[in-house]
C-alpha cells in the first residue's frame, strides 16, 4: 500500500471504512444501534444504577401507577417495575446472545461442510435443515422444553436449535460460490488443508451475510424466549424476566395496566431495535440481500 | 403434472418416517420412567410393573415402534393422563377453533399485507413507503402476547366492545385474529414490496410501459400477477408460523384450541397428548407445504416440466 500524494489526502478504503461510510447514512439503524449499546450498559450496570432492589417487596406501595418515585409503577408486591425491567434486560440479552451464538456456530460449521464437500453429506444436512426450517420455531422449542423441562437454560437450547438451519443454508450458499474463487484455488494449489481453507479463506467471505442474520435472529430469539416464559415454560415468576413479568401481570389487566405495559414495551423496543439494525446492516454490508 | 404430484408425494415419505420416529422417541427421551408417569408418583412398584406390561413398554423398542405406528394409523393416540379420555377425542374437539382462528387471521393478514406492500412499492421512497415499512417492521417486532393484552385492555375492559376471552360468537374472533395475524401481515407487506419491486424491473414491464399500456394496467396485470407467485409460497410458509403463533395467542385469550391444549399438556407432562399434537402439527405442516408446491407448479409451468 504505497500512498501517493493524491491518495494521502483521501482516506484509504478498507472494507471496514467502506462499511462504516454506508452504515452511517442509515440514520434509523444507527439510532437502533445506539439504543442497543445503551441497553447493554443498563444491563451491565443494573445492580448500581437501578433505583430499587428488584426483589424487595414494599407492601406500603402495592400496584401503584407510574409516579416520580416509581417511574414505571410498582407490582402486586410493591416491587419497582423499572428496576425489575433493568435487571431483566441482562437476562433477555444473554438468552438472545447465547441462543444465536450457539445456533450460529453450529449452523456455520454445517453450512461450510455442506457447501464445501457437497455429495451425500450435503444432501443429508440440507434435508434435515429443510425439516427444521419448515417447522414453526416455537413448536420445536416447546417440544424441546417438554423433554428438557421448563427453565431459562433449556429455553436457550430450544431457541438455538431453530437458528441452526438459517445459518447453515446461508453459509452453504456463500461457500458454494466462494470455493470456486481463484484465490481459493490458489490456496489449495499451495497445499492449504481443507479445514484451513474453510476457516480462513471461505468463511470471511460469508461473514457479511452472517452478521446481518445474526442481528435479525437476535431479535427473533429474544421474542421467542419471552413467549416461552409468557406461557410458563421459560423463566419462572420471581425472576425479573420480561415475558415472565408480563405473565404475572396478566391478572391485573384493567386494574393496573402498567404491570404488563412496561415489560411488553421493553420487549417490543429491544426486538424492534435489532430488526432495524439488521435492516441497516443488510443495506450497508450485503446489497444483494436487500433486493431493492 | 401427475408425475410431479407423485414425485412430491413420494418425497414426503422419508419426512413422515423421520417425524414418526422422533415423535415415538419423544417418550423415551423424557427423563424418568414413562410407566411411572402413567401410573402416578404414589403408585407402588407392582402397579408400575402392571402399567408397563399393559402399555407394552417392556417389549423391544422396534416392536413398540411398530405397534405405535399401527395404532396411529387406526386413529388411536392413546389416553390422556390428565383427563383419562381418548386423545383423539380431546384433539377432535379442539381442532375446529384453531382451524377457524388461523384461517381468519391468514385471510385478513394477506389482504392487509398485500395492500401495504403494493402501496409501498408503487410509491417507493416516498412517505407512504416509509410509513408502511415502519408499520411492518413494528409488526414483526411486536410480541403477540403484549398486543393481545393491550387489545383486551382497550377494547374489552375499557370500551366493552368485545369479550375478553372464550369462544362462541363472531365477536370472540375479532381480537384473537387481529393479534395472531399482525405479525403475518407485517411479513407479507415486506415481502410483497420487495417481490413487487423486483418484478417491476423486468424487461417485459418496461416493454409494456414503452408500448403505452396504462400505468394501472401495468401494475395490476403485468407486475402484481407475476409477483403473486412468490407470494403464494410465502402465504403457505406463514401458515406454519400462524400454527406456532396460535399457541401463544390461545393462551392469552383462553381459546379452547390445540395451542392451549399443547401448553397445558406440557405443563402437566401429559405425554400422549403432546405426542399426538406434535404429530398433528407436523402433518398439517407437511400438507400445507405440499399444497403450496402444487399451487406453485400450477401457476408456474417451469417447475412442472423440469
Amino acid at each position: 500500500m504505497s500512498s501517493s500524494s493524491t491518495l494521502a489526502s483521501e482516506s484509504i478504503r478498507t472494507p471496514w471504512s467502506e462499511f462504516w461510510r454506508k452504515f452511517r447514512r442509515q440514520k434509523v439503524a444507527v439510532a437502533a444501534g445506539v439504543f442497543l449499546i445503551l441497553l447493554v450498559l443498563v444491563a451491565l450496570l443494573a445492580p448500581w444504577i437501578a433505583p430499587y432492589d428488584p426483589a424487595a417487596p414494599d407492601y406500603e406501595h402495592v400496584l401503584e401507577g407510574p409516579s416520580w418515585l416509581h417511574w414505571a409503577g410498582t407490582d402486586d408486591y410493591g416491587r419497582d417495575i423499572l428496576s425489575r425491567i433493568m435487571h431483566g434486560a441482562g437476562i433477555s440479552l444473554m438468552v438472545g446472545f447465547l441462543a444465536v451464538t450457539i445456533g450460529g456456530i453450529v449452523g456455520i460449521m454445517l453450512g461450510l461442510i455442506s457447501g464445501f464437500y457437497e455429495g451425500w453429506m450435503d444432501r443429508v444436512i440440507m434435508r434435515i435443515c429443510d425439516v427444521l426450517l419448515a417447522f414453526p420455531g416455537i413448536l420445536l422449542a416447546i417440544g424441546i422444553v417438554a423433554i428438557l423441562g421448563p427453565g431459562i437454560e433449556n429455553v436457550i437450547w430450544a431457541v438455538a436449535v431453530f437458528s441452526i438451519p438459517v445459518f447453515a443454508r446461508l453459509v452453504r450458499g456463500s461457500t458454494l460460490a466462494l470455493k470456486r474463487a481463484v484465490y481459493v484455488d490458489a490456496a489449495r494449489a499451495i497445499g492449504v488443508r481443507n479445514a484451513i481453507l474453510m476457516a480462513r479463506h471461505i468463511l470471511p467471505g460469508a461473514l457479511p451475510s452472517v452478521i446481518v442474520y445474526f442481528s435479525m435472529r437476535f431479535g427473533t430469539s429474544i421474542l421467542t424466549a419471552a413467549s416461552l416464559s409468557f406461557i410458563g415454560l421459560g423463566a419462572q415468576p420471581p425472576t425479573p424476566e420480561w415475558g415472565a413479568m408480563l405473565s404475572a401481570g396478566r391478572s391485573f389487566i384493567g386494574v393496573a395496566d402498567h404491570l404488563t405495559f412496561f415489560p411488553g414495551l421493553a420487549i417490543f423496543l429491544t426486538v424492534l431495535a435489532f430488526n432495524l439494525l439488521g435492516d441497516g446492516l443488510r443495506d450497508a454490508l450485503d446489497p444483494k440481500l436487500s433486493q431493492v | 403434472m401427475l408425475r410431479y404430484l407423485v414425485q412430491r408425494l413420494i418425497g414426503i415419505l422419508p419426512v413422515l418416517l423421520l417425524i414418526s420416529v422422533l415423535v415415538f422417541a419423544f417418550v423415551h427421551l423424557l427423563p424418568g420412567d414413562p410407566a411411572r408417569l402413567v401410573a402416578g408418583q404414589d403408585a407402588t412398584e407392582q402397579d408400575v410393573a402392571v402399567v408397563r406390561t399393559a402399555l407394552g413398554l417392556d417389549r423391544p423398542l422396534w416392536e413398540q415402534y411398530i405397534t405405535y405406528v399401527g395404532n396411529v394409523l387406526q386413529g388411536d393416540f392413546g389416553t390422556s393422563l390428565k383427563t383419562r379420555r381418548a386423545v383423539s377425542d380431546e384433539i377432535g374437539e379442539r381442532f375446529m377453533p384453531t382451524f377457524w382462528l388461523t384461517v381468519i387471521s391468514m385471510a385478513w393478514a394477506t389482504v392487509f399485507g398485500l395492500v401495504i406492500g403494493v402501496s409501498s412499492a408503487v410509491r417507493r421512497g416516498r412517505w407512504q413507503d416509509h410509513g408502511g415499512m415502519l408499520v411492518a417492521v413494528s409488526g414483526i417486532s411486536l410480541p403477540s402476547f403484549w398486543l393481545g393484552l393491550l387489545l383486551i385492555d382497550w377494547f374489552s375492559v375499557r370500551l366493552g366492545w368485545f369479550p375478553t376471552s372464550g369462544y362462541g360468537t363472531w365477536a370472540h374472533f375479532v381480537l384473537p385474529s387481529i393479534t395472531l395475524g399482525a405479525g403475518v401481515a407485517a411479513v407479507m407487506a415486506r415481502f410483497t414490496r420487495s417481490s413487487f419491486i423486483e418484478i417491476a424491473r423486468e424487461d417485459y414491464v418496461r416493454t409494456a410501459r414503452a408500448k403505452g399500456v396504462f400505468e394501472r394496467l401495468v401494475v395490476w396485470k403485468h407486475v402484481l400477477r407475476n409477483a403473486l407467485i412468490p407470494i403464494i409460497t410465502m402465504v403457505g410458509l406463514q401458515f406454519g408460523f400462524l400454527l406456532g403463533g396460535s399457541i401463544v395467542v390461545e393462551t392469552v385469550f383462553a381459546w379452547p384450541g390445540l395451542g392451549r391444549l399443547l401448553v397445558d399438556s406440557v405443563s402437566f407432562r401429559d405425554y400422549p397428548v403432546i405426542q399426538a399434537e406434535i404429530l398433528l402439527f407436523s402433518l398439517e405442516f407437511i400438507l400445507i407445504n405440499l399444497l403450496v408446491d402444487v399451487l406453485y407448479a400450477l401457476v408456474n409451468p417451469e417447475i412442472r416440466y423440469r
